[in-house]
């Protein structure tokens, strides 16, 4: 059924042994972390409890994971099948980035060996935002597994075991749609308990709404920035024809996510203090430039056409809702009291490692499974 | 009072405070607020009858067995015999700390003068705390109203030190294996019908326990009498037989603290410079909890948004891999091996 087949290349390369060795140091740091406590690794205090471990590894990397869940509302809602080839990669992305994105939540928790408190309903707060992620982000890791393992099954030809899953897979695409618009706005409704603490900038009812949408954005920003590189890395064939058609409807959504942002800024009357020329306003600034720019690359025949300024679409729209939800978590917050907060080295350490393994299984798994269309025949024929 | 003369942070950290002060927002989505206990305990603290002596932050450490804590900047002449924690932590549960401006000479006074204020637990009606904890290893006492934390359920992921907007809860990072640090307002010590630690051992009735609508009298009258007048300020608890405190109403601000702040609190201050000076935060009277659990009941009612969108998905998506597969049938026999 799909034209996919492993990437006939070598394991060990310099690429893979660099990024091996960001993983040993990540969890060197990360081995410390659980023997003396995270104060001994992190900058972490009463004032900023929560640093790059929780914003980027979790907030921000399974956000880098919606690539799958982005392309499975275009291909399966929006019945878009010529995007069918993007679907494998943007699957594998989301797999490393929400299983590494747990694995790195449970190493944050102060008291990680009752994690498994989650699990039990009798401790079940249904109020709190951050039961419904913790649920949620289980859920939906579990659904990626099982929308992956038909590519397993397919590298090692148990085709009839695939065939039996695959026709009750319609269950899991749609719970693997579902899951993320739920988690994903409740990472903004996280934030909803933040109160007078976070900047009217970012504090807005609509904190839900925005994340989910952003969400989706970096998903689609990441399937185009993952499919240019690859493709150009391993001299694939193009696939610049799909991002291009792509990339309109991103720049539509982006647009769409500019225009309610403003329009509840204009609404609640605090656009005064984007002009307040302190650190919060310049990343406000910052960061709806970046938006904006993509918007205005992805709308213009012309910014669609050239490869390079897609691809620079592709690279300001992460780099503006990185930035979205980095402000709205951390810089646009005033803790009570005198508190200030930048990543030590170890803690950068371990969030560069982790980013680094999941590249790193990304790379080791398109060579062992059939993820990426446009390798030839010939190859296929040797494997 | 080397100690707490040389903190200037007070002083630094109230300028950030009038700077970022939101504007009283409240927003319609949230639910309704929630009413206090007619039996609920509390604290009044006044900081006009507060001399620092600081016999609350000790007495507290005992009552709690928390370990005394010496900043690593005073360790050098501090041989481990002078607990001077200099703000909450994971080691401390209630702190004074001191105002000071100018040439600091008059005591409760704005310019020029000094205060001194105590953190600890404010024990709101609608806390944060409850509210965002996913294993509900922070529970309000129904009756009581005492906000307590249960170490057991307790993940650590610090979403209650995140979210309170007094800023109170904290984390031991230098711990392996850290707790959450909270003030529970001596609820061992209340079981037994005895008075929180801080408020027992307070010498002049800056901190006082009591049923929070006595307390609450007792705020109205002083507030209400005239500056200069001789006046009884009971001390321990409210209504016992301890000997008050003879002393002269002081030149109040004439507002509470925790009256309405994050939707009420059990903890009120009264004091003689502005609470902003005193490094208490501005919060807004609408419970942030209120606000949260309001949009995420609109969103999660009954789990029925989520149901008929997932079977609205799961019919879509059958219907469309169908579709691909019928397209796909003919030519897919050759793919097969």
């Amino acid at each position: 059924m799909s034209a996919a087949a492993p990437l006939r290349r070598s394991l060990v390369t310099p690429t893979t042994l660099v990024l091996a060795a960001l993983v040993v140091i990540g969890f060197y740091f990360l081995a410390l972390r659980l023997i003396y406590g995270l104060g001994a690794v992190t900058n972490l205090n009463s004032g900023y409890p929560w640093g790059i471990w929780v914003d980027v590894d979790i907030f921000i990397g399974t956000a880098l994971g919606c690539g799958g869940f982005s392309m499975a509302i275009l291909v399966y809602a929006f019945n878009g099948t010529a995007y069918h080839p993007l679907i494998r990669p943007a699957l594998l992305g989301g797999l490393f980035g929400y299983t590494l994105g747990g694995l790195a939540a449970f190493t944050d928790l102060g008291r990680w060996w009752q994690a498994y408190n989650v699990l039990l309903p009798w401790h079940w707060q249904p109020n709190s935002a951050m039961f419904e992620v913790a649920l949620c982000l289980l859920a939906y890791t579990a659904v990626l597994w099982i929308e992956f393992v038909p590519i397993i099954l397919e590298r090692f030809k148990w085709l009839a075991l695939k065939r039996f899953l695959e026709r009750w897979m319609f269950l899991f695409i749609a719970l693997g749609i579902l899951l993320p618009l739920m988690h994903q706005s409740s990472f903004g409704s996280v934030l909803l308990s933040m109160g007078p603490k976070l900047s009217p900038l970012w504090f807005t009812v609509w904190l839900p709404l925005l994340f989910v949408l952003s969400a989706i954005l970096m998903g689609y920003a990441v399937v185009m920035f993952e499919a240019t590189v690859v493709t150009h890395a391993f001299d694939l064939p193009s696939e610049h024809a799909l991002i291009s058609k792509l990339s309109k409807v991103v720049g539509w959504v982006a647009l769409v996510w500019l225009v309610i942002r403003w329009a509840d800024l204009l609404n609640r009357g605090v656009v005064n203090l984007a002009f307040a020329g302190d650190l919060k306003a310049s990343m406000f600034w910052i960061e709806n430039a970046l938006f904006l720019a993509a918007v205005l690359i992805f709308l213009t025949p012309g910014g669609r056409a050239s490869q390079r300024a897609s691809f620079l679409g592709a690279v300001a729209l992460l780099a503006g809702a990185v930035l979205y939800r980095l402000d709205a978590l951390m810089i646009g917050d005033t803790p009570v009291g005198n508190w200030s907060y930048f990543p030590s080295v170890p803690e950068l350490m371990v969030t560069i490692g982790i980013i680094a393994l999941e590249i790193l299984l990304y790379l080791v798994f398109i060579k062992l499974f059939p993820v990426l269309e446009g390798p030839s025949q010939s190859d296929m024929a040797s494997a | 009072m080397t100690e707490l003369s040389r903190r200037q942070l007070l002083t630094n950290g109230c300028v950030g405070v009038a700077v970022t002060a939101t504007p009283t927002e409240a927003f319609a989505i949230a639910r309704p607020p929630k009413e206090i206990s007619p039996d609920a305990v509390g604290m009044l603290y006044d900081s006009t009858l507060c001399i620092g002596c600081k016999a609350c932050v000790a007495a507290c450490k005992t009552a709690n067995e928390m370990p005394v804590e010496i900043p690593p900047d005073l360790s050098n002449w501090n041989e481990h015999t002078w607990d001077s924690a200099e703000d909450l932590s994971g080691r401390t549960l209630n702190v004074i700390k001191v105002y000071r401006n100018g040439t600091a000479e008059k005591k409760d006074r704005e310019i020029d003068g000094f205060a001194f204020v105590k953190r600890h637990c404010l024990h709101c009606v609608d806390p944060s705390c409850v509210s965002v904890c996913p294993v509900g290893a922070m529970r309000k006492d129904p009756v009581t109203g005492v906000v307590s934390h249960d170490p057991d359920a307790c993940i650590g992921c610090r979403y209650c030190v995140y979210a309170c907007p007094f800023g109170v809860p904290q984390y031991d990072f230098n711990n392996p294996f850290g707790k959450i640090a909270k003030c529970q307002f001596c609820r061992h010590l209340l079981k037994d019908g005895k008075v929180p630690a801080c408020c027992d051992v307070c010498p002049t009735g800056a901190s006082l326990f009591g049923n929070v609508k006595d307390l609450e009298q007792e705020t109205a009258r002083r507030l209400s009498a005239t500056p200069g007048t001789p006046y009884q300020f009971p001390r321990g608890r409210l209504g016992d037989n301890r000997p008050p405190n003879p002393a002269t109403i002081p030149s109040y601000v004439k507002a509470i603290y925790g009256e309405h702040e994050g939707g009420g609190t059990q903890v009120r201050y009264i004091a003689g410079v502005p609470f902003p000076r005193l490094g208490l935060p501005t919060v807004p009277s609408q419970a942030p909890a209120a606000l949260s659990e309001g949009v995420q009941h609109t969103i999660y009612q009954w789990l029925i948004a989520p149901i008929i969108a997932f079977a609205g998905l799961a019919l879509l998506v059958r219907r469309r891999v169908n579709r691909a597969e019928g397209d796909a049938e003919p030519k897919s026999k050759g793919d097969r091996p």
